[in-house]
């Protein structure tokens, strides 16, 4: 397996709560892969230690390595933005910047200053947005301001404006959860699409969305990786006994 | 409180709930009446009195010979002094409270310092403006100044910092978490987070605490009594001294004379418009600027 990023001996503690203990994981570059497990099991928590979130909550402690083609993001010596850029977040609800919908994906290439005049990032712009699946439906509407797309819209928004910081790897914290299935469905399309381009971790709980989307599976437990392994053998022949109740409903 | 209560017991609970309701409500309402009641005396005082003063001349004539005991002029040197000194201070302030109140969201937080710098700010809030005006005017004698327009700017842009620092503090602070972290995620430092995000999500706060110190700085005497002096004379330069509408108000009440206690009634009145006016404006402004913001 070409694993993208390697985590050894992770662990999260938010005060004296323990919350991730002893992650051990490798994620495979290119694919799909889904951490699922019942609520509170952490599955949140390690996601946001991939982009460096947790150090924006006051009080989580980490300790350990997260390694993203091979050098450690926790370094000292590592740019926190760099770190951002390169790792894209899908949130659980779609944030739109109080900016119009075109400033909304220049933005991030702004301040990385990553074109060079008013044509490129116009193009840019259509790009992403055409890659999102929106270019259609907003191109007469670019300087409306943001909040006025519909929440499917504004997911479909968000993901054309992470892609447009040119990330390697794309976070999704239950990134379908607030939206109708039909948004949802056209989400989980266009991350389909992007997985031979991007290394894709997504959280979910409903297992039924898991089973569409994964290459690669995470099952958690109480802040354990109980199982992990190719999508094909965990769904069919679960090693461990929680991982096949989890599957079967059993909790 | 189950099904199986009886009907009478039932009664005195809905009873004692309602009247609680009906008596704090009946608190609310008188509040709210002496609030607006007292507004509308203090309008009625001043347009009553002033009304009858108001002329076209008292607004665009300087005070000629003789005008304090009830001759020819008006006050246009203190109209154009107050709107020199109450804009200046206030450009002055958000050059410096900005910044403040960024510094404090992006930065320090909930920090014991950031405890600190707003406990500070709050007892700065509460120092009345005639300590300012001495303060202003000590630094005056020890920097060589004498009274003038830039001083009156400097000690109003003192005063009106604490109010429009902490008034855009609590703004900011309601940031919605979700909106900082989407811009996180794209790799913003904490400072772009603040500028670009904080900033534009917040403006219509913001400009409602530049308005609420703009109050405060064109209504306020004791300061610039001190620190900008007054004169009949439109300021030529920041170097010269002003005078200003409250203390227009101020020298013409005081007079035995009562066609110009009428004319400080009147000043009075032109004050109150110029706030009427700026508020609206901004008011207006902020709605038009409320377009992007995130609801």
């Amino acid at each position: 397996m070409d694993s993208h990023i390697q985590v050894k001996n992770l662990n999260v503690y938010y005060g004296k709560q323990h919350a991730l203990k002893d992650i051990n994981i490798e994620i495979p570059k290119n694919q799909i892969t889904v951490i699922m497990g019942p609520s509170g099991c952490g599955k949140t928590t390690l996601l946001k230690t991939f982009n460096r979130f947790l150090e924006l909550l006051d009080g989580a402690q980490i300790t350990g390595e997260v390694l993203v083609d091979g050098k450690n993001i926790y370094d000292a010596d590592v740019d926190v933005t760099e770190v951002r850029k390169a790792v894209g977040l899908l949130a659980q609800r779609p944030s739109p910047l109080p900016m119009s919908i075109y400033d909304n994906i220049a933005y991030g290439m702004h301040i990385h200053k990553m074109k060079k005049d008013r044509k490129e990032y116009k193009a840019a712009v259509r790009y992403y947005l055409e890659v999102a699946g929106l270019w259609e439906e907003v191109q007469k509407r670019l300087h409306e301001p943001a909040t006025s797309l519909s929440i499917g819209q504004q997911q479909r928004l968000c993901l054309a404006r992470g892609l447009a910081v040119e990330p390697e790897i794309i976070l999704g914290d239950e990134p379908t959860s607030a939206l109708d299935p039909i948004s949802s469905q056209n989400i989980e399309s266009r991350l389909l699409d992007l997985k031979k381009q991007y290394t894709t971790v997504i959280v979910t709980h409903t297992l039924r969305q898991a089973k569409r989307l994964a290459d690669y599976v995470i099952y958690m437990y109480l802040g354990e990786v109980i199982e992990a392994g190719p999508a094909k053998e965990v769904f069919t022949n679960p090693k461990h006994e929680r991982t096949r109740q989890y599957l079967e409903g059993l909790f | 409180m189950g099904i199986n209560m009886n009907m009478k017991m039932k009664k005195k609970y809905f009873q004692r709930r309602h009247l609680v309701e009906l008596f704090m409500k009946t608190i609310m309402r008188i509040a709210l009446v002496i609030v607006t009641g007292a507004l509308g005396l203090i309008l009625w005082t001043i347009i009553s009195r002033g009304l009858p003063a108001l002329s076209w001349e008292m607004v665009s004539q300087v005070p000629q010979g003789g005008y304090y005991m009830g001759k020819d002029g008006g006050i246009l040197n203190a109209i154009i002094g107050s709107a020199y000194l109450a804009a200046g201070g206030t450009l002055l302030a958000i050059v410096i409270s900005l910044p403040i109140a960024l510094y404090l969201k992006a930065y320090l937080g909930d920090s014991a310092w950031g405890d600190y710098v707003r406990l500070s700010l709050d007892i700065l809030w509460g120092i009345p403006s005639v300590v300012y005006g001495a303060f202003g005017f000590s630094l005056m004698i020890i920097f060589g100044m004498r009274a003038s327009l830039l001083a009156g700017i400097i000690v109003l842009a003192l005063i009106e910092l604490p109010i429009m620092t902490r008034a855009m503090d609590e703004v900011i602070r309601r940031m919605p978490v979700d909106l900082e972290l989407a811009a996180f995620a794209l790799g913003s430092t904490k400072f772009e987070v603040a500028l670009h995000v904080v900033t534009r999500q917040m403006l219509p706060g913001i400009v409602t605490a530049i308005l609420l110190a703009f109050g405060r700085g064109i209504g306020d005497a004791a300061s610039v009594l001190f620190t900008a002096g007054y004169t009949d004379r439109i300021p030529t330069s920041l170097m010269r001294p002003t005078a200003s509408l409250p203390l227009a108000v101020f020298f013409q009440l005081g007079s035995p004379y009562p066609e110009v206690q009428q004319r400080g009634y009147a000043a009075a009145l032109i004050l109150t418009i110029i706030v009427l006016v700026v508020s609206l404006g901004s008011r207006w402004l902020s709605s038009r600027l409320n377009r992007y913001s995130v609801k």
